[in-house]
């Protein structure tokens, strides 16, 4: 079976895409490193290879947690399945 | 021979190198042309221009010294020819490469001209080449080899694959006494924290952390929004980094699991604690933090990639791995590992690690990396602020 997303951490938030096909109504498989588990959900969005997709529904203001770590904040609501990138996450530092 | 010795070229002061260049030195950017003509003159050495050397004080002259004198003195360099406009700092340059016991030799241009102090320094790297171009290759030990790290043009699977092979290099190498170094200040922002808990005592662990914070004060003073796009850069957006903080989380895979950093180093200080991890207080700009881990003696360099950056660096090679099959497909003349098997649980980062120690090996006994094949040989230095 292929994996088509990869977690970090149980604790994460978001996944990263690892294959060159993820189109909206895709049901894609993910694995957890840290726990080996494997996960399956419909991708909402086409996302890029190395890009992030969501793993739960986001709102503004949450903190999103890949390795396990706070990695930045949602400033626009963000689905279940959807692309997660520099138009809806930003760093709360600068 | 066991899986890791190799075959290096043993310098005077006991310091091993896997490559024998002969370094046609300028001291300054006037000086860049004279040593192009002598490297020219004399086939099989090699001319390191450079764009510093005048009008530079304080701090920022210590470190330009420090860089130069360093690159003649790292291992891979078998002899040197300095050539200055005038010949106090060349003498300078010349003195501190003379302490590692190897051959050295300045020429000052002021009062000669070009054309007589290309053909008095042409002889004299001609009679260098000659003599390192005999020099042999012998059996040498893992605790013998001084390995730096540092990845760029980033994206998500370097943090996912390319970075932790070489943390699980990192960390199978450290119990066995290598020495090894990574720097990339900027590129720790956000993970800063956990770095700071990777130290190998509290002590150490709050020179990083003032360190890190004295960067912090430069980015403070002159930043724009995001750092003008810069952190993180356009390609690792393209790439799927969205912030700074997961860049370096990523960048931070590259210590392993488990070893500890023994001490912190300014740019382009030598190691002094022994065999261990160091941390190095660099740029993160590739061709900056390889020069600086080159002038501290390093001898061979691990370079994760996502994207597909093409750095090489003169005297100290550049190994390139890549766990992005685009770029290892669009880029394979770039790539001397492909661990994208990661990715498709083809290959686990164990395998991986043993992977890279091989291609590493190898390089030291001779392979020419991708880079070098290429004819990357980006010597940038470090300038800490302006010339007066």
């Amino acid at each position: 079976m292929s994996t088509h997303f990869i977690v970090h951490d149980k604790a994460d938030t978001v996944g990263v895409v690892v294959v060159e096909d993820v189109q909206p109504g895709k049901e894609v498989t993910g694995w957890i490193m840290e726990t080996n588990e494997t996960i399956t959900m419909k991708a909402l969005d086409a996302v890029p290879l190395g890009h992030k997709i969501a793993l739960q529904d986001l709102k503004a203001g949450d903190t999103v947690l890949k390795y396990g770590h706070d990695v930045g904040k949602i400033v626009a609501q963000v689905g279940k399945g959807r692309h997660v990138h520099v138009h809806n996450l930003k760093t709360k530092r600068w | 021979m066991s899986r890791y010795q190799f075959f290096g070229y043993r310098r005077e002061n006991g310091r091993v190198g896997i490559r024998n260049h002969v370094v046609i030195l300028p001291l300054d950017d006037l000086s860049n042309a004279a040593a192009e003509a002598v490297a020219n003159n004399i086939k099989g050495t090699l001319a390191l221009p450079h764009a510093y050397g005048r009008l530079q004080f304080g701090e920022d002259l210590d470190l330009f010294f420090r860089t130069l004198i360093g690159m003649g003195s790292n291992p891979n360099v078998a002899a040197c020819v300095v050539i200055g406009i005038e010949p106090s700092w060349t003498g300078r340059i010349v003195d501190g490469i003379a302490k590692t016991g190897k051959p050295v030799a300045g020429f000052a241009i002021e009062g000669n001209g070009d054309i007589s102090t290309i053909a008095s320094a042409s002889r004299k790297a001609k009679e260098f080449m000659h003599w390192a171009s005999e020099k042999q290759r012998e059996v040498c030990a893992i605790e013998e080899l001084f390995i730096s790290v540092k990845c760029g043009e980033s994206d998500t699977t370097s943090g996912l694959a390319s970075c932790p092979t070489v943390g699980s290099l990192i960390d199978k190498l450290d119990p066995l006494g290598a020495t090894t170094c990574f720097g990339e200040t900027s590129e720790l922002t956000g993970a800063e924290k956990v770095c700071a808990s990777r130290a190998a005592t509290p002590e150490v662990g709050k020179r990083f952390m003032q360190v890190f914070d004295a960067y912090q004060e430069v980015i403070n003073r002159h930043k724009t929004s995001d750092l003008s796009d810069s952190q993180p850069t356009r390609g690792n957006i393209a790439g799927g980094l969205t912030t700074i903080e997961e860049k370096a989380f990523g960048n931070l895979q590259k210590i392993g699991r488990k070893t500890k950093y023994i001490d912190v180093l300014k740019p382009a200080e030598a190691p002094a604690k022994g065999h261990g991890l160091y941390y190095m207080d660099t740029s993160s700009a590739a061709a900056e933090c390889v020069t600086l881990q080159a002038a501290a003696g390093f001898v061979v360099h691990l370079f994760p990639t996502g994207q597909g950056n093409v750095i090489g660096n003169p005297i100290e090679p550049v190994i390139k791995l890549t766990a992005n099959p685009m770029t290892a497909r669009t880029m394979s003349e770039h790539i001397d590992l492909d661990v994208s098997g990661i990715l498709r649980r083809e290959m686990t980062l164990d395998e991986a690690g043993d992977r890279l120690i091989e291609v590493m090996i190898r390089t030291c006994n001779g392979r020419l990396t991708c880079a070098e094949a290429l004819g990357h040989r980006e010597f940038v230095m470090t300038k800490l602020y302006q010339s007066a």
